[in-house]
């Protein structure tokens, strides 16, 4: 099993490397000089003079590549065009609301997808597995900021019971810090949430066909360990798949939510560099995203080994 | 959702039957109620010139803000354009986008992963590539893509196909990995048919079910990403009235005018939920062995 979690590790490693090269390549590939589409419309001589300087654009291809490169390994993000300021800062200002919102998301989807889900398979074909199937297609075709903003309208202008928008550190208070995150999370969590009911419907539908569910119902155990001692836990790996697969619908998803509810996070960061034209912001954004999600299915794979221990790699 | 590669079902001809349309109708219920949303929302955007609208782009800043009335049915913008003309107009964007992103992806994914399917080295690095593709969650990679390129509709089809490239070709690749351990291919080679023969009339049929499915995703996900590009102004120009840009502009109003974020919205989730019920129905109806487990 040691072998397996280096050799896993180890894979990861061209991974990254494709999207550091994307990341990278794309500034280069795109037709037209990156200093002149960066700079944009309105810009002199001197700023794509200015650009083309601080980017070290002036320097030949795989120079530039190995000073990025060597940069990233340490740290380096690179310099925000437009503050001046080094990206890995500005990323390390904006990591707490995102991660506190993906956070929050991650535990109230899976605690209440999976129930669901497990209900709806034991049940199948009652009104419970209609109401879970129904969420999960409205879940899949109700955009996040269609949501988000139906939730506004209801909660915080037709009531007054939350907060319209903003964020509260924790350290703010537990009432705030919480009031702040319901609405957000609820709109960030639909899609994940129906996507882990579907899988956890069909894979403990396929379990409880099994032969040694009937042997549990029959030897006269309770449902509640029939369904959770038996079938849940066979049903484990790929609701695990699912839940490390959604997490990229999650980051999506939280650049459109911060967005809307006005959270100063990594999402907000994105916007005001998509509309600044501040290109190193967003690579840095696409790397430290696609690392996060690399390394949450890095352990979603870990863990298949203590949730099925027949798993032998 | 991808189809694992065990529930495939071969297609077979013979094996369709035929039966009246009510038969149809009541099989397969999600398909039908879903095709029909779609038509309408198709019907509506082609003939959006004729059902009551005026020019989307007509400003009248006397008649700005208006709530939905009788001569304005879904209100006035902050400029005084009327938003149910806007809306009408906003489907043909979503449409064109999820239709051309869809066909493009299905059409380079299909080729891409019948050659990687069938040849070795070229899988091994185009699949390393791919792996690495989706690792970035694909807003981002439309948004890397927008940001570099100059606002327009084909800037967005062309980023978003490039976002969802990778899922298509991972599932076309999959099915010809199965496909060509096959019994039934192995009998056509062995009685001495010819590789591109057995390519065209054996493996490629059978990839065209689940790409079809597959495709009616990409198509929904498609028109969530543009809306939400448009949204984040990365997407397209805010001269053209999509609903991500009618959006975008109601989002600073919505405290005072929800009705201009509403009727976009509400017409996007109906567009998309229409066509899930599509690709599910699809889904029900090319492989019930599949079916009956989602």
């Amino acid at each position: 099993m040691f072998a397996y979690i280096i050799r896993r590790i180890l894979a990861t490693i061209p991974v990254m490397a494709v999207v550091a090269l994307f990341v990278f390549a794309l500034l280069h590939l795109s037709p037209g000089d990156p200093a002149v589409i960066i700079a944009g419309d309105t810009a002199t001589l001197d700023d794509i003079a200015r650009i083309r300087q601080k980017l070290g654009l002036d320097q030949p291809l795989y120079v530039q590549f190995a000073t990025w490169v060597w940069g990233l390994l340490h740290g380096d993000l690179g310099i925000s065009i437009f503050t001046n300021l080094p990206v890995s800062k500005l990323i390390g200002q904006r990591v707490e609301p995102t991660l506190t919102l993906t956070i929050s998301t991650l535990l109230v989807s899976v605690l209440a997808a999976v129930p669901m889900g497990v209900l709806a398979a034991w049940k199948a074909g009652s009104w419970i597995d209609r109401v879970v199937m129904v969420f999960a297609v409205l879940g899949f075709s109700v955009p996040v900021f269609v949501l988000a903003y139906l939730l506004i309208y209801v909660f915080a202008i037709s009531t007054d019971l939350l907060p319209v928008q903003g964020f509260v550190p924790i350290g703010g208070g537990l009432g705030p810090f919480f009031s702040h995150l319901v609405m957000p999370t609820l709109a960030l969590g639909m899609v994940f949430a129906a996507l882990i009911a579907r899988m956890t419907r069909a894979s403990m539908l396929d379990v409880l066909a099994q032969d040694y569910i009937r042997t549990a119902q029959a030897k006269g155990l309770a449902n509640d360990k029939v369904l959770i001692g038996h079938a849940l836990k066979n049903a484990a790996v790929p609701i695990a798949t699912i839940i490390g697969i959604g997490v990229a619908a999650l980051i999506s998803g939280v650049v459109v939510t911060e967005t809307v509810f006005a959270i100063p996070g990594l999402g907000r960061l994105t916007v005001d560099a998509i509309l600044r034209r501040d290109y190193p912001i967003i690579q840095g954004i696409i790397l430290v995203f696609s690392s996060a999600y690399v390394l949450i299915n890095l352990l979603v794979d870990l863990s298949y080994t203590f949730l099925d221990p027949r798993i032998r790699y | 959702m991808t189809v694992a590669p065990a529930d495939l079902t071969l297609v077979d001809a013979r094996s369709v039957r035929r039966g009246g349309l009510l038969t149809y109708v009541r099989r397969h219920p999600t398909m039908v109620v879903g095709g029909a949303l779609l038509g309408l929302m198709a019907l509506m955007a082609i003939f959006a010139p004729y059902l009551g609208t005026v020019d989307p782009q007509a400003l009248s800043p006397i008649k700005r803000l208006r709530w939905p009335s009788a001569q304005y049915w879904f209100g006035t913008d902050m400029l005084g354009r009327d938003i149910y003309s806007r809306t009408v107009y906003g489907a043909r964007v979503s449409l064109t986008v999820g239709i051309s992103v869809a066909l493009l992806a299905s059409g380079f994914g299909l080729a891409i992963g019948l050659v990687t399917g069938f040849s070795r080295w070229t899988d091994a690095i185009v699949m390393r590539i791919m792996d690495g593709l989706m690792s970035i969650p694909s807003i981002l990679i439309a948004i890397a893509l927008m940001a570099l390129t100059r606002a327009s509709i084909e800037n967005v089809i062309f980023a978003i196909t490039v976002a969802d490239l990778p899922r298509v070709t991972r599932l076309v690749r999959g099915v010809v990995l199965t496909l060509r351990e096959l019994p039934f291919v192995e009998a056509a080679h062995a009685s001495g048919t010819g590789f591109f023969r057995i390519l065209w009339r054996h493996i490629l049929p059978n990839t065209l079910p689940p790409l079809l499915v597959q495709a009616t995703f990409v198509a929904a996900s498609a028109m969530i990403v543009e809306a939400i590009l448009s949204f984040l102004g990365a997407g397209t120009p805010p001269n053209i009235p999509s609903w991500g840009n009618i959006m975008a502009e109601g989002r600073s109003l919505f405290q005072v005018a929800y009705y201009i974020v509403l009727f976009p919205g509400l017409f996007l989730s109906i567009t998309v939920l229409a066509i899930n019920l599509l690709g599910d129905g699809l889904r029900d109806a090319l492989d019930p062995r599949l079916a009956r487990r989602m």
